[in-house]
């Protein structure tokens, strides 16, 4: 299947009829946003290097999957996500503290410190918890689709995962159901080349993931991941369709994994460091987006160091205050297991915590936990 | 007596027409008042059972009916009630939804009949043939404040979708700190012997539910349960399996209440109280065990038996059992699932921990052999009225 591109490696758009004209506004906050990212990424995974923080996933090379798209959503939009697309939370308005807060699994994590880093959620922002096993999101976001369909509502469920998650049984056991409930889902993939280790011609022989929307009925695009504007364009239009005609959409993002799978791989064990520095040289999303907003006008050297400079200086801040926080008071290490009347073997159970934690203060300090 | 014993089990194979009938025989099945339908299987004793309420006055003198106890019964089966429930719950929440392989016409065991043409196809709908999706698409409903009422076709096949039961449908909460949630889930699964079931119609797999903090499961033991204990797990905040004795679709008949109702999840019903010794078994079990009881009774007079219906596996009523057991000291728990890992491993333990004084005699457990369930060998396999009598004796007379 072809690849759908806006802008050429250099910047400029190769048919202007395709320029979605999109305002300054916008397009500097998708900028900044990029750069917020890559920049949040630099800083706490050198934080998991230290010790900081026990685990970390970097978005870099896939920046503008995440800002083309979350730019084309609204908030009533429902997003599940796999677990490396922090930039479409980020757009949506999750703040700097609030990642923090969740890596650091301290008192203000809205998950109450119970999952690892960068499994973020936001009942606010419409962005449902990500949870590590692979795929499950997907007929999820097929169900919550169809609710939002027969609410009336003027909206729709995106869905990201991998080129890897692509190849468990809810792939396709949620297209197939998506396709037949006629519900409104963009199934977004991002095709970044590996799962892990694993590259993708161990993954599949057909013509990526792209080709496998025709199976199952359903209107299906391949974009330039790397192309802000042009992911930008294939999920504005799915969007529309998804909400207007009631059928899911599959989109296809090619992109390259820049960074190591998490902070526990080291890519270089199983892929040239050369095809990751020829990658970041020859097709970097931000740089091709950066030769945009400088063509346009929108955007200077000057404005890039000095965003940059204060970017780092606030997230070294934000990061600061969060190592601060206390961990989340044991309070809440038995709740929200069940809604309503706590089981008795839970009350019992956590008695019995209590209890020891009294009598072995030695084996269990907790002067790192919230009162 | 012991004739039961000996019942020749049916040896037509098990398809899903086994289980349908037209709608006109349904009627003329309804119509045949006062007449039980025959009964199925290794399971005669059910339309018999005194724990079939026959009478209005009966069922309606249990007090946990009280919203309803000014009102009328209708006779039904197990069948009929689940219908009954989720016509209910479709009628009362405009957000509910029911789905699942074949609903659509009514589902292979009619607990859907009628729905989809009273409620439409978008409330009422067949999904593909997937397990794993159509639990993961009832999760997402759910995630976002609606109802989703999902069936599995059997028990048998729920393990496809394991994972979205174990590692999100139970987690959604907890792993979000509360800022999500699929409490609207339900889960309704046909389980247990059908008396020619094999492997695959035939599985009880509570045990390896109750091993998942997050979830609920309920087994209700007839159609007032039926009915009860599905309209209270539709409205549970948490996700709630609910395993259907299939072999009481059509077996179990009793005057059921009409009109709205629910009954406690979390809390076994004492069915017969007794002071030698107390028996505990859930689903279909309960009509073996009131077999094996009447056997005994009439080998040992006087023998008081308490029995008691689970109802719920997780979270389950230690509370009930430990009060009992502390009166009689003695314990038989009972159940088709295989011995090992079951869930009587769990009450035998807890129970032992609690009543350690009070125990007269070693807990037992009368369950399925650790085998898989086998065709030819089922009245073999399963804890038959025998088996549960030996089992009763065994606690006795030790």
């Amino acid at each position: 299947m072809p690849t759908y591109r806006v802008l050429d490696l250099e910047g400029n758009v190769i048919d202007t009829a395709q320029d979605p004209q999109l305002s300054k506004e916008v397009c500097l906050k998708m900028y900044k946003s990029m750069l917020t990212l890559n920049a949040m990424d630099l800083i706490l995974y050198e934080a998991q290097r230290q010790g900081r923080i026990s685990f970390y996933m970097t978005s870099y090379g896939e920046e503008a999957t995440h800002m083309g798209s979350a730019a084309a959503l609204t908030l009533d939009d429902v997003v599940y996500g796999q677990y490396r697309e922090a930039g479409v939370l980020m757009y949506r308005g999750f703040t700097l503290e609030q990642f923090m807060n969740q890596c650091y699994s301290n008192a203000m994590d809205f998950g109450k410190g119970r999952q690892m880093p960068v499994h973020y959620g936001s009942r606010e922002l419409n962005f449902q918890t990500i949870s590590s096993p692979l795929g499950t999101q997907l007929p999820q976001a097929a169900g919550s689709a169809y609710a939002l369909k027969r609410s009336g509502k003027d909206a729709c469920v995106i869905c990201y995962f991998g080129e890897g998650a692509a190849s468990e049984g809810d792939f396709h056991a949620a297209l197939n159901i998506a396709a037949t409930t006629d519900s409104p889902c963009l199934f977004f993939c991002r095709n970044n080349g590996y799962a892990i280790s694993t590259p993708v011609k161990d993954q599949y022989r057909g013509d990526g993931i792209a080709s496998r929307g025709q199976g199952y009925g359903m209107d299906t695009i391949r974009v330039d991941g790397n192309d802000a504007l042009a992911v930008y364009n294939v999920v504005k239009e799915a969007r529309t369709r998804a909400i207007k005609e009631s059928r899911p959409v599959l989109i296809e993002a090619l992109t390259y994994r820049v960074g190591h799978h998490s902070t526990s791989d080291d890519s270089s064990a199983y892929r040239p460091k050369t095809e990751v520095s020829d990658w970041i040289k020859q097709d970097s999303p931000i740089a091709r987006f950066r030769k945009y907003l400088e063509r346009k006008g929108y955007w200077t050297d000057a404005e890039e160091t000095e965003f940059k400079k204060s970017i780092r200086s606030r997230i070294l801040k934000e990061f600061a205050a969060a190592e601060k926080i206390k961990k989340p008071s044991l309070d809440h290490m038995f709740t929200d297991v069940y809604a309503g009347e706590q089981p008795w073997n839970l009350v019992e159970q956590e008695a019995e915590m209590r209890r020891l934690v009294k009598e072995f203060p030695q084996h269990y300090d907790v002067s790192d936990y919230a009162k | 007596m012991f004739a039961r014993r000996f019942l020749r089990i049916p040896t037509s194979a098990l398809r899903p027409s086994t289980f349908t009938t037209s709608s006109s025989s349904i009627r003329t099945y309804a119509s045949a008042a006062g007449t039980p339908p025959p009964a199925e299987g290794f399971m005669p004793s059910v339309a018999t059972s005194a724990f079939m309420n026959n009478t209005r006055e009966k069922a309606l003198a249990n007090p946990e009916l009280k919203a309803v106890a000014a009102g009328q019964t209708k006779k039904m089966n197990l069948f009929q009630s689940v219908n009954e429930a989720m016509d209910i719950a479709l009628a009362t929440d405009e957000k509910a939804v029911v789905f699942g392989e074949d609903v659509g016409f009514g589902g292979v065991f009619r607990c859907t009949m009628g729905l989809q043409e009273k409620y439409g196809a978008d409330r009422v709908f067949n999904t593909p043939l997937t397990e794993q999706g159509l639990i993961g698409f009832g999760i997402g409903m759910a995630a976002v404040g609606h109802t989703a009422i999902a069936e599995i076709q059997f028990a048998d096949y729920v393990f496809p979708a394991f994972d979205q039961i174990v590692n999100e449908a139970a987690k959604y909460r907890y792993r979000s700190g509360n800022q999500f949630d699929c409490g609207g889930l339900t889960i309704r699964m046909p389980c247990m012997a059908v008396g020619h079931g094999g492997h695959y119609h035939s599985q009880s797999p509570e045990a390896y539910f109750a091993h998942t903090p997050g979830i609920k499961v309920v087994i209700p033991r007839s159609p007032i349960q039926a009915k009860g204990l599905l309209l209270a797990a539709i409205r549970d905040p948490n996700p709630v399996i609910v395993m259907e004795p299939k072999i009481l679709y059509r077996a179990a008949v009793e005057q059921v209440p009409e009109g709205d109702y629910t009954l406690p999840l979390g809390k076994a019903e004492v069915l017969r109280e007794g002071k030698d010794v107390t028996v505990v078994g859930w689903g279909s079990q309960l009509y073996v065990l009131e077999t094996a009881i009447a056997m005994l009774e009439q080998q040992i007079p006087g023998l008081s038996v308490e029995l008691i219906d689970l109802r719920s596996v997780l979270p389950w009523d230690v509370e009930t059992i430990e009060k009992s057991v502390n009166k009689t000291g003695r314990l038989v728990i009972a159940h088709e699932a295989p011995s090992t890992g079951g869930f009587g491993a769990e009450i035998a333990a807890a129970i032992q921990e609690r009543c350690f004084l009070r125990l007269e005699s070693p807990i037992q457990r009368v369950a399925g052999w650790d085998i898989p369930f086998p065709l030819v060998f089922e009245k073999f396999y399963v804890p038959s009225a025998l088996r549960c009598a030996e089992g009763i004796k065994k606690a006795l007379n030790y």
